[in-house]
């Protein structure tokens, strides 16, 4: 049962720790619930679908049909969370505005929550597809053996859960004028991470080069498979054993976000120069 | 808008640089692991150092195994009654381990390559 539960909290993790930060980047966003509840939905069902098609998809692209799936999903997420991030420096100040205002939800309509949904249902899609069979797996082994296993499986769910609230909880405790650029920070890590992910992926299906086995290895230290390494890899994108390509998308994911962000700041500050009277104006009601 | 259109362009880009056509790889350079009542067999495979290798496990039984093998840096979930191919090395000389992750208590395997 408890190894049961540990598989299950594994697996859970990383996507309840996604949905916590995307939930604490909406905050205040009118509506939120119901497009995070449709991306974890979508999440689950594709994984269904995966789970059910999974020997398909293995046998897919001489066999590397699943590592190419992986990184597709990463991918996607990657870009939908840059994109977040960038529309962030241009409306985050006025949200945070609004958040200082009044402590009710604000409807901000423009927010591209279809991005953010986007982004959870492929967290919940990629980790809910290897649960569901590793589940299915569970009840196909027989009535005596199941049982005890449902146990294992729901308190891995719970305390998976529990860690992604507790984590949404404490990115609450940060004053409001800060919360989104530290969630935003957050995302651009959680994107660099998720891209180097993708990268290992496309090595393993002999797509990219791994331009050298293990840059480092901090396995000994913190190990990939433990709570920590699990929760590290996620925030950060932590690797005990990286190839030298992975570093290489990190980088380039936070070099490509950084830079977008930055010439959209840089626009907005410019247009915002241009039309000073009317921003003093609006501040003063 | 214009912004969202950077970013896909600037993802296919860094994508479709590293695409290189996978190496073919001769018969003999195949191995294959089978997984039966959620032990490997074989348990302790022998292979060449310093040479790409392609990875067959089969997996025999009616539940799905995920392979998972820190050493080798491979996860990877096989369905009941299918297999998995995985292309790995080239290897130093060592021994990698594996697991059966869903089975760990019996599923336990390593490749020596030599």
């Amino acid at each position: 049962m408890l190894a049961t539960a540990l598989i299950v909290f594994r697996e859970v993790l990383e996507a309840a720790l996604v949905v916590s930060i995307v939930l604490a980047a909406t905050r205040s966003v009118f509506r939120r619930g119901v497009w995070v509840g449709s991306g974890v939905l979508g999440g689950l069902l594709g994984a269904v679908g995966v789970a059910l098609f999974a020997d398909v998809l293995s046998a897919a692209a001489a066999g590397a049909g699943q590592e190419i799936f992986n990184a597709v999903v990463l991918f996607i997420a990657v870009i939908m969370l840059g994109w977040h991030n960038v529309w962030m420096t241009r409306h985050g100040r006025e949200l945070a505005a609004n958040l200082k205002n009044a402590g009710e939800a604000v409807r901000i309509g423009a927010k591209p929550m279809h991005v953010l949904a986007i982004v959870v249902g492929m967290a919940v899609l990629r980790e809910g597809s290897e649960l569901v069979l590793f589940l299915y797996g569970v009840a196909a082994s027989g009535p005596g053996e199941a049982s005890g296993m449902l146990g294992g499986a729901l308190a891995g769910l719970g305390v998976g859960a529990a860690t992604g609230a507790a984590l949404y909880f404490g990115l609450l405790r940060i004053p409001s004028r800060h919360l989104f650029s530290v969630t935003g920070w957050m995302i651009l890590l959680l994107a660099a991470g998720m891209a180097s992910q993708g990268a290992a992926f496309l090595v393993q299906a002999d797509i990219l080069p791994a331009l050298g086995e293990g840059a480092w290895d901090t396995s000994a230290l913190i190990s990939d498979q433990g709570v920590a390494g699990k929760v590290l890899h996620t925030l950060v994108g932590y690797t005990a054993r990286p190839y030298g390509i992975q570093l290489v998308f990190y980088v380039a994911t936070l070099i490509a976000i950084g830079a977008l962000m930055k010439m959209t700041n840089g626009a907005q500050q410019a247009a915002s120069r241009t039309d000073a009277p009317r921003a003093t104006l609006q501040r003063s009601n | 808008m214009k912004q969202f259109f950077y970013f896909i362009m600037i993802a296919f880009l860094s994508g479709g640089i590293g695409l290189f056509t996978p190496d073919v790889l001769s018969a003999d350079d195949t191995y294959t692991i089978s997984i039966k009542d959620h032990r490997f067999d074989p348990a302790t495979l022998e292979v060449p150092a310093g040479k790409k290798l392609k990875l067959i496990v089969k997996n025999l039984d009616a539940t799905p195994e995920e392979f998972e093998s820190h050493d080798l840096k491979r996860e990877k979930v096989i369905a009941g009654k299918s297999q998995a191919i995985m292309t790995i090395g080239p290897l130093k000389p060592g021994t990698y381990k594996f697991v059966g992750e869903y089975h760990e208590a019996t599923a336990q395997g390593r490749i020596v390559a030599k």
